[in-house]
């Protein structure tokens, strides 16, 4: 039932996706690919700035076309939080660089329990990139601000030198107001706490990896890349202070934000292998290349640490959100083992997920 | 045809979740229990084997009577430095692309590891085929390619292939890098060693798979010991574990296969044939064990031109092994990475001092990252 709603989703995410593609043809240019009087500031700049970004970025309030920066209504407290993207394919199944810069930074705000609102896009671009892929990247970016309810208000864009780069970077920064049933602290997650993950995990990982040079293999696997702010609102309105604490597993995956935490907290916790949501094709992909899906990169799942009285029926109705179908409770927070993350596997055996060290390496045989 | 995908991709599944059925289990560790009366060790060859029984967790859930000891079978473990060295050296030559499979590339040589030498401008590439390699020297007629042969039984054919493609094709810019290592002679090897408490041995599945088990009848007679083919599912190391239990309680030694829906007596003609086509067998160095005589395989003299060594004129630079390292011991099962001072202080995933940190096979990498905090067995040892 999950695997079918969750197929469905896919699908009208790719019409979405599709419908934006369409309404976004690429303007005439006079040049194929960009170079580096594209990123001196002059004419060649204002032209390719003028013909690609301001025509996607156009009806927003906020953008400031000419100035160095944007004036934004802010009430409260803000949000704040930035990152930087520079991963390789810059496109991918899924998804691409684009939207990634926009959900992960959207992420993070919400994951802090604020609202998004604003975010800033810088692009480091490499010489020799072809106009195509900047527009199609710009064009996913539209798509996922759009989804996430995000304004893009200020920007900057340079060109390097070929072979100081990597087709492009995209450094985005997001600035959103807190909710107000919000407190999200690390000294809030106490022995009992529940934790909950949004989705299944190890998609992205896996599926970058699957397009890879070298490490190619066909599958269906498609990148998770998606907005969370929408459904960590509800469940802010719904459970507020009950919600403890909300993390993104991206880099370094489950086991690594776990074990940050468990650090941070000098409690342990305990996880159940065969609580944890993972698609058959990933959990496949996983064993094949001899990886742990525990350690493995997500991008549009959370975790969250809940009041236990409270856990079930937050699973419940987060599964009732977008993207929240496959939502579990995959273990618990404990006195014992401080600052250790145990995992009881499916025939009740224990053992130590560590923090993971340097990339995961697939294995010889 | 995606109906066809879906229902092949379920029948793989349940086949698979058949030898990881807990039931099962639960099962064999009461059947194990009631049959061990002595206290034994049972070496699992293959570091896919410890593996699997560190993360399963299946070492801790053990009766105490038995000793689960990690053997030599992790190919990344035993590959000696000099040959890392060499990887190294070379992935610094102009014009060299160094393809290699993922786990070899963060194993220390004794300058630096391939990982290293990536991050200072080598293109050292990781793939998953040695076939990838021979694609990227097609690509790239103006680079020289050399892939780092690395493995056992089981990756030799693989890398044979690749060499018999590129001799088809005429690919003059493709080498390998030679370091394969053999499982019986390493066998011989643990039970030659005066201080080896191995009592019984469970064999490689995946080695079996390619070579067939006629080599190991003669083992289980000259050593005296029950040896069992096993698989690497938690049902498959169970049957296995059970299987060597009963043998040595009832003072009996034989072959036994308990992997019978992959390893048949003769193995792959086709893999085995490709081997034979393309190697040779050699001496080999072992990291930490030394030389074992006829336990590697080198390019046989028609397909000479392949050889990355003989190409670049390589040094055979010594091997030199860190003193505080208890790899060979810990190699041959005579000591546990626990028993090493070493071992989570100095020597780490992120700074290892021997080989069998670096892998997730290697017996010190897998203590590491999936023994528990809990009654850990090894620490009472």
């Amino acid at each position: 039932m999950n695997d079918q709603m969750d197929r469905l989703q896919k699908i009208f995410d790719m019409t979405d996706r599709i419908k934006m593609q369409l309404q976004c043809p690429m303007p005439e240019l006079d040049y194929e690919i960009i170079t580096l009087a594209h990123g001196s500031g002059g004419k060649l700049t204002n032209a390719l700035l003028e013909s690609t970004v301001f025509q996607l970025f156009t009806e927003n309030d906020g953008i400031e076309r000419r100035h160095d920066g944007a004036l934004i209504p802010m009430d409260g407290k803000a949000v704040f939080s930035t990152d930087s993207f520079v991963i390789s394919p810059i496109f991918f199944p899924g998804g691409n660089i684009g939207e990634l810069a926009v959900n992960g930074t959207v992420n993070d705000v919400a994951m802090c329990g604020g609202i998004p609102k604003y975010l800033s896009l810088a692009f480091i671009i490499e010489e020799g990139m072809k106009i195509k892929d900047l527009w199609e990247v710009l064009v996913g970016i539209k798509y996922a601000a759009e989804k996430a309810g995000v304004t893009i208000v200020t920007g900057d864009t340079k060109v390097v030198e070929k072979g100081k780069g990597d087709k492009i970077f995209i450094n985005t920064t997001g600035i959103g107001t807190l909710h107000p049933n919000a407190d999200i602290r690390i000294s809030n997650i106490k022995p009992g706490d529940k934790i909950v993950v949004s989705g299944q995990i190890a998609t992205h990982g896996i599926a970058i990896l699957s397009v890879r040079r070298g490490l190619e293999f066909e599958s269906d696997i498609e990148s998770d890349t998606r907005n969370l702010n929408k459904s960590v609102e509800k469940m802010l309105d719904l459970y507020g202070n009950q919600i403890h604490l909300m993390r993104d597993p991206t880099r370094g995956g489950v086991s690594s934000t776990l074990n940050e935490l468990a650090r941070d907290t000098k409690l342990g916790f305990e996880l159940e292998q065969s609580s944890l949501p993972m698609d058959k094709q990933v959990s496949g992909a996983c064993e094949m290349l001899g990886l742990d899906p525990l350690y493995v990169a997500n991008e549009g799942i959370f975790l969250a640490f809940v009041e236990a009285s409270v856990a079930d029926a937050f699973v419940e109705d987060l599964r009732k959100h977008e993207y929240g179908q496959d939502a579990a409770i995959i273990g618990t927070v404990v006195e014992d083992h401080p600052g250790t993350v145990l995992i009881r596997s499916d025939f009740g055996g224990m053992r130590v997920v560590h923090m993971q060290v340097g990339e995961q390496l697939p294995r010889i045989c | 045809m995606l109906f066809i995908c879906e229902r092949l991709k379920n029948v793989q599944v349940k086949f698979i979740s058949e030898f990881r059925d807990p039931e099962q289990v639960k099962l064999l560790l009461e059947k194990i229990k009631t049959t061990v009366t002595k206290r034994w060790s049972i070496m699992e060859v293959c570091g896919g084997q410890t593996h699997s029984l560190v993360k399963n967790g299946i070492i801790n859930m053990l009766p105490e009577e038995i000793t689960m000891v990690h053997g030599p079978g992790c190919p990344v473990c035993v590959t000696p430095p000099h040959l890392i060295d060499q990887a190294v050296e070379l992935s610094q030559k102009k014009g060299v692309i160094l393809c290699s499979f993922g786990d070899m590339i963060r194993v220390p040589g004794n300058s630096m590891s391939l990982l290293q030498a990536k991050a200072r401008g080598a293109d050292v590439r990781i793939l998953y085929s040695p076939l990838d390699a021979v694609k990227i020297a097609a690509e790239n007629p103006d680079k020289e390619v050399v892939f780092f042969a690395v493995g056992f039984e089981t990756t030799a054919p693989a890398n044979g292939l690749a060499v018999i493609h590129a001799k088809k094709m005429g690919i003059k810019n493709f080498s390998i890098l030679v370091s394969h290592v053999l499982v019986p002679p390493a066998i011989k090897a643990v039970m030659d060693d005066p201080e080896t408490r191995v009592d019984a041995f469970l064999a490689a599945g995946h080695v079996m798979t390619v070579m067939g088990y006629q080599e190991y009848f003669s083992l289980v007679e000259d050593y005296k010991v029950p040896i069992v083919i096993t698989g690497f599912e938690p049902v498959d190391l169970l049957q296995g574990i059970l299987m060597v239990v009963s043998q040595l309680e009832k003072g009996q030694f034989s072959l036994e296969n308990q992997y019978t829906r992959m390893v048949n007596p003769q193995g792959n003609p086709a893999a085995m044939g490709v081997m034979k086509e393309v190697f040779e067998i050699a001496p080999q160095q072992w990291r930490g064990i030394g030389e074992i005589p006829d336990s590697g395989l080198r390019l046989k003299d028609t397909y000479q031109t392949f050889d990355a060594a003989q190409r670049f004129e390589l040094k055979t630079l010594k091997s030199a092994e860190n003193s505080d390292c208890i790899a060979g011991l810990v190699l041959k099962g005579i000591k546990k990475p626990v028993e090493c001072p070493m071992f989570g202080k100095v020597c780490t995933p992120e700074n290892p001092l021997g080989a069998p940190m670096v892998s997730s096979e290697g017996a010190c990498a897998a203590y590491y990252h999936f023994a528990t905090v809990f009654p850990d067995k090894t620490k009472d040892e």
